[in-house]
Formats: structure tokens, sequence, C-alpha cells
């Protein structure tokens, strides 16, 4: 794809879909057809106009039932780039503190016409559920602790950037696996990709049956950082020590925590990731977050591009199937 | 007035008999059971070759939801579900709002079901007051009320002491304590079977342990007590495991389970529809070896009932959030096509050992009429059409919910029609049979 199709506005390819809900629906043709979007869509943000009329008169509703920064932000900007209309709807704000559901919240929009829902829920499944209901493409922004897609698709389109390439290369993702929708999107999307994936957390936060996902589990994390093409930690939460998963921060920082020192282990050219937020000195040290291993914040910049590219494909795709 | 079944085949295992036989019912009891009976003025239903002619199926595990939660099921709507699903008896949990611990409530129920005359309700009494754990129910006044049993089903019993003085409390009536087997900390807030599918779709997880620790509690105060203790809806391998060990020893202990357990695992959460609520009930739909394992354990006679935990929620309530649902599909109109489909047609047990599972075991745990078509016997009969192609419709369903995932299943086998107390009370239309 072009930047001048862009401009044009034209539709060239698309995501054969209504919604993307997650990445194990998703064929690596498909994945691949996201990334190699999203570098196009990476150049118009490096311009000092940064918009094209991609989505010029498409309505797209972001429906925040979580705090949410990064994401939100991220594809608030993703959309205005592409020149949709946006709204924003957060909990807080919406009638759902009156005791609407769910359903209601979604049939009440959707008889607005919008033309995408960009959903963050607490509750797995929670944009199925909106998919069956709705008409508008559902974009899952992390339900639950199920998925999060355009999460993982920015991780691999940061380490493609990188790498130049997924497979192969050993990720090693450390951290509360068990109540990580980023975990459970990048296990699919990686070993999809054919990325050799290690996971690494306590016994106590490791989801039952984490093999058959096609992965390592360990918990030793000398073993999972042990030539790592690319760490990724994710964040471990205090409340968390309350159901017992484990007995302290400080702990789990000696146990687990990424240091200078443990990284050496890894290859020479590591990339060091977190979806964030971080807990500094927890899951990674402020030396490793803040060294120059780190591609922290391209994972952020990255985010944008990658949305643009998934909000893109999917208008396409719609428009696709009603000329079909 | 008299009814003489003729033809079909007549299979009463408490009696032995498993052949061509005729029954003559008089009022409201079996007269006679013979070959080639005169018809002697009664009028004769002719029975088609191959209809099975049975002692009522008892169903001793639903959810009525009278009083209180009408907009879910009454008992009128739950005994039409239930004939129509070949069941002449139910017995009915306590979790009723407010909760049946004393007479007035099973009163209630008891006067609903006989202003329905549709199928026989057995209430099952609190074990403790507002099931809440700590204080016993007046068990004496439910007993003498009508209550057949005792459980806080929906929750296991608060704690080991209470259950054994329940479990010895409620020998001097002879009833049977009925546990929802779980460990409340080991089930958390928990949604679905901990395994794979779990993991996969992010929903939080209720290990088989959990329901096994409820079951080896109650195997044990069963055994310290000497009192008959029914596990409810047995749903995990390591808790057949414990009931096993527990018969083996000569311990008063029986189990049921329920067809959607036998039928589906945990696989269903995610196909065909994904985070299907209807896939939610308690004890989850477990991993393929605890399937396999009550399947096995009706084969091998460990398992004495089949039950359906039938559990209406209405679509308000099971359209919402995976995890903000609530636990429960229906279960009356479909059991004997999944028993039949899944356990008969598949050679897992013959017809006259379904009949022990649905009818014979049910009435004796209980201690309830029924379960037999001896001369004197009530006259609750369920005639089954082994063969019949069944479609299930949700949409179609007597119950007042229509929360099954089964919507859509052809299953091979059915219900011909159902006589409580020699009243017909159900005719399927697909397959008459004149003069029932």
């Amino acid at each position: 794809m072009t930047t001048q199709e862009l401009e044009s506005g034209r539709q060239v390819t698309a995501l054969r879909r209504k919604d993307l809900l997650g990445i194990e629906d998703l064929s690596s043709e498909e994945i691949t057809l996201i990334l190699d979007t999203a570098e196009a869509m990476k150049e118009i943000g490096s311009r000092p106009i940064k918009k094209v009329p991609a989505l010029r008169g498409k309505t797209v509703v972001n429906l925040f039932f979580e705090p949410s920064t990064r994401t939100r932000t991220s594809f608030e900007i993703a959309e205005k780039r592409l020149s949709a209309d946006t709204l924003n709807i957060a909990i807080a704000s919406s009638s759902v503190v009156k005791g609407e559901t769910l359903v209601d919240t979604a049939l009440t929009l959707e008889a607005m016409s919008p033309d995408m829902i960009v959903l963050r829920h607490q509750s797995s499944g929670a944009c199925h559920l909106l998919s069956r209901i709705c008409k508008s493409a559902i974009i899952n922004a992390g339900d639950g602790t199920h998925e999060h897609p355009t999460q993982a698709l920015l991780d691999a389109f940061t380490i493609r950037e990188r790498k130049k390439r997924l497979a192969g290369l050993k990720v090693a993702i450390v951290g509360d696996l068990l109540h990580s929708r980023v975990l459970r999107s990048n296990l699919h999307l990686l070993t999809k990709m054919g990325a050799e994936t290690w996971v690494c957390a306590p016994p106590t936060l490791v989801p039952q049956e984490m093999r058959r996902f096609g992965v390592v589990v360990t918990s030793v994390v000398e073993d999972a950082v042990r030539d790592a093409d690319v760490v990724m930690l994710l964040r471990i939460q205090l409340e968390r020590m309350e159901g017992a998963y484990f007995s302290s921060l400080r702990e789990y920082a000696t146990v687990f925590g990424m240091t200078e020192e443990r990284l050496k282990l890894a290859k020479p050219d590591v990339m060091i990731m977190h979806p964030g937020p971080m807990n500094r000195g927890v899951e990674i040290s402020s030396e490793v977050a803040d060294g120059p291993y780190s591609v922290i914040l391209d994972q952020v910049a990255n985010g944008v591009a990658v949305r643009m590219a998934v909000l893109y494909l999917l208008a396409g795709g719609a428009e696709h199937e009603e000329a079909a | 007035m008299k009814k003489l079944l003729k033809g079909g085949r007549l299979i009463d295992p408490a009696n032995g008999l498993d052949g061509d036989y005729d029954l003559l019912i008089d009022g409201d009891r079996v007269a006679a059971v013979g070959r080639d009976l005169p018809a002697d003025g009664a009028t004769v239903v002719t029975i088609p070759a191959g209809y099975l002619v049975c002692p009522g199926f008892i169903d001793m595990h639903v959810h009525l939801r009278e009083p209180g939660q009408e907009h879910k099921e009454t008992v009128a709507t739950g005994t039409a579900s239930a004939v129509a699903g070949g069941f002449t008896a139910v017995a009915c949990m306590p979790n009723t709002t407010p909760v049946n611990d004393n007479a007035n409530v099973t009163g209630l129920i008891l006067a609903k079901a006989a202003a329905a005359g549709l199928a026989r309700v057995y209430p099952i009494g609190a074990v403790s007051k507002g099931s809440a754990g700590s204080l016993l129910a007046d068990i004496a006044e439910l007993r003498q009320a009508g209550c057949v049993a005792i459980t806080d089903d929906g929750h296991p019993v608060a704690t080991a002491i209470l259950m054994r003085r329940a479990l010895e409390y409620a020998s001097m009536f002879d009833m049977p304590v009925i546990e929802h087997c779980e460990d409340p900390t080991l089930k958390g807030d928990g949604v679905a079977h901990e395994g794979f599918h779990a993991s996969r779709l992010g929903l939080r997880g209720i290990p088989g342990a959990c329901e096994a620790l409820g079951v080896e509690r109650g195997v044990l105060l069963s055994e310290l007590t000497g009192s008959a203790f029914h596990v409810a809806h047995m749903s995990a391998r390591q808790s057949l495991r414990a009931v096993r060990k527990g018969k083996e020893a000569g311990v008063r202990v029986t189990c049921e389970v329920a067809p959607h357990h036998f039928t589906l695992t945990d696989e269903s959460l995610g196909t065909p529809v994904p985070y299907d609520t209807n896939t939610k009930m308690n004890p989850p739909l477990r991993e393929a070896a605890d399937r396999d394992a009550m399947i096995e354990g009706l084969r091998d006679g460990s398992i004495d009932v089949i039950a359906t935990d039938h559990a209406p929620h209405h679509l308000d309530e099971k359209r919402v959030e995976f995890d903000r649902a609530p636990f429960g599909i229906v279960g009356l109109e479909t059991a004997v096509p999944l028993a039949l489909d899944r356990l008969v047609h598949a050679g897992v047990v013959t017809l006259p050992r379904l009949v022990e599972l649905m009818s014979v075991n049910p009435a004796r745990i209980l201690r309830v009429p029924g379960g037999s078509l001896k001369a004197g016997a009530v006259a609750d009969v369920t005639i089954v059409a082994p063969d019949l192609g069944v479609n299930v419709e949700a949409a179609k369903l007597r119950s007042r919910s229509k929360n099954t995932p089964f919507d859509g299943w052809r299953l091979r086998g059915g219900v011909a029609g159902t006589i409580v107390g020699g009243r017909t009370v159900y005719v399927n239309e697909t397959a008459p049979i004149t003069n029932l």
C-alpha cells in the first residue's frame, strides 16, 4: 500500500472481518497485513500535517468501562489522524452507573449508527457479546483477562521494526500471567508468527495448561531471559498480594524483577518491553526501564500507527462486504 | 376410570420386569401388570411397538423458583416443563425467596403444585435458617409439612460442624442431606472450570478439587454419623473417586449427575458461541476427562441418579457479560433425549439401567412413592419413544425460562406421554398415542 492510496481515501485492501475481537481469530497473513499497513500509517505521524481522509464521515465510539489513559488516548489520536468523528464514553459519565446493562448501552449507541465501537471492559468476552448484537465493527481495546489485541500488534510491530522479523526470535514474557490480557494476545500472536515464546512467573500466577499454548513455562527467570531477543515485562499489581499469589513486592522484585544484572544473560541486542503502566522497582528496575535496551516509549508511539491500521483495515472490510 | 396400556415394552427394574406386559391403571393406582390383560371395561391405550412403559421419572434436583422469583419460573410452569420432559415428580430446592426453611413456604409450594395438577412436587427444605449456615432450620417442622430432604443448595453447608449436626438431626426423620459440594475459598469468584479453555478465554477458574473437597467432607461425616448423604450435581472425576471410595467402605453416600455434565465439556465455553452464558453453571462444565468419568460412573453403577439441576434464569439475567451472569441452565425438557441419545444409544447404559437412574433410585433415596409399577403403586408412568427424532427448540420449552445450551440440537429419543396418578398430563403431539 502506498501513502498516495491512503491520501485518496481509496480502500486498497481490507480485513475480511467485521470485528477485531482477539488475535486468536487472526491468521498470520492478517497479522502481517496489519503490521505492513501500520508502517504506512507511521509515516503519516511524522508529517507536519498528521491527517488523512481515510475515515472521513465515519463515526467511532470509544466505549471505556475501565480507566485507561494510554490505550484510549492512542485510539483517539489514531481515529483523528484518519479523520474519523470520535466520541469518548467513559464509565463514570455513562448511564451504566444508573444500572443500565452493557447490552442496552450498546443498543442505545447502535441506534445512532456509529461505524465502529472501540470497547474496553472489565469482563472477558464483553466484546463478543457486543459483536453479536451490534452492526458496528467492534474493536477490542482489552476485555477482562482475555485479550488486548492491539497491544500485541503494537508489540509485534515494535519488535519487527528492530529485528526485521518475528520468526525464530526468543521472546520471554515475565510477570503476572494469570491476570494479563496482554499475555494472551501476545501468546497467540507470537506463536502464530513463529517466535519461540517463554513465559515466566511464580506458579501462583501461571494460568492452567499454559503449555497447550505452545510456549515454554518456567519459574526460573534466568532461564527465561537467557539468550532472549526480547524481554517483555508484565505489571505486578499490589492487590494480588491479598490473594496470596506472592508474599511481597520486595520478594517479587528479588526473585523476578528485571535488573541490569539479569539482563546480561540475554542477547546483547535484547529489547525490553512493557505494556505499561510500570511499577518501577518491582517487575522492572528504573535502570532497565530507562536504559538503552528499552523500547517502552517506542511501543507507545507505535500504538497509534497500529491502531490506525486496524481502524483503516476494518473500515475497508465493512465496505468490501457491502460491495460484495 | 380404568386405563389399559397395551403393547410397547414395559420396563420395571424394581420388580424385575422387562418385556411385553400390559399395565392396568385403576384410578390413581396400578391395578395389574401382566401379559395380555383383558380390557374389562378399561379404556385401551395402544402403545406403539418399540415404545417403553416405565415407572414415572423423578427429577430430584430442580429449582422451581417459587416463591419470590416468579419471573424465572413458577411451580405451574416448572411442573409443565417437568411433565413435558417425562418427569412425573420433581424435588425442588429451597433457595427461593424467602428460603424454604419453614412450613409456610413448604405449604405454599405444595398448594401451588396441587393447583397446577401436573407433576408431583416434593419440596426439599433448608439445612440452616435462611440457608445462612449458622442455625439449624426447623427440620421436624419441614418434614411434617412435606419436605423429603434437606440441603443448602446453591451453597455448601457452611461448616463441617453444621453438616455433622444436620446429618445427625435429619437421620431421625430418615431424610438424606443433599449437598452442593464446594469449598468456597477454592471457588473464590470463579466462573468456569479451571483448565485450558478458561485460561484461553480469560475466565476465572474453579478446579475439580473444589467440589471433591466437599464430597470428601460429606463422605467422612456420613461415615461418622451413619446418616445418608447425597452428592448433588457431581461433575468432577475427583468427586466420583471419593464417592466410590465411600461406597466401598460402606458409607451411606449416593450421588447424581446432570445431563450437561455427561454431555458437554468446557470446550463449549468457546464454541459454537464464545462466552455463551448458557454454558455457565455451577459446578461448571468440566474437561473431557471429567465428562468421560461421569459416563464411566453411569456405566459401572457408581452413579445412582440422573438429575437435571433445572435452573431457570430470565433472558435479561443471562444476556450480560459472562462473569456477571447467574449460574445454571434449564434441564427438565432435554434430560430424557440427552440420556437416550448420549447414554442408551451410545451403549453406555441399558434401558432398564436408565429407568433405575431416573426413577427407581431417586424414589429410593428420597423415600417417595414411585419407581415401581407393582399393583398398588402410584400410577405414575413415563412413556418413552426411544427412537423419536427430537429437535430442541429453546423458544418452545414449557419452562418460563429458555436458558439452554442445547437449542438447535437434534437428538434421538424422547418422551411420548406422561401419566401422573392415573391422569394423562402430557402427550407429545409428534408421537401421538391413541386414547392416552
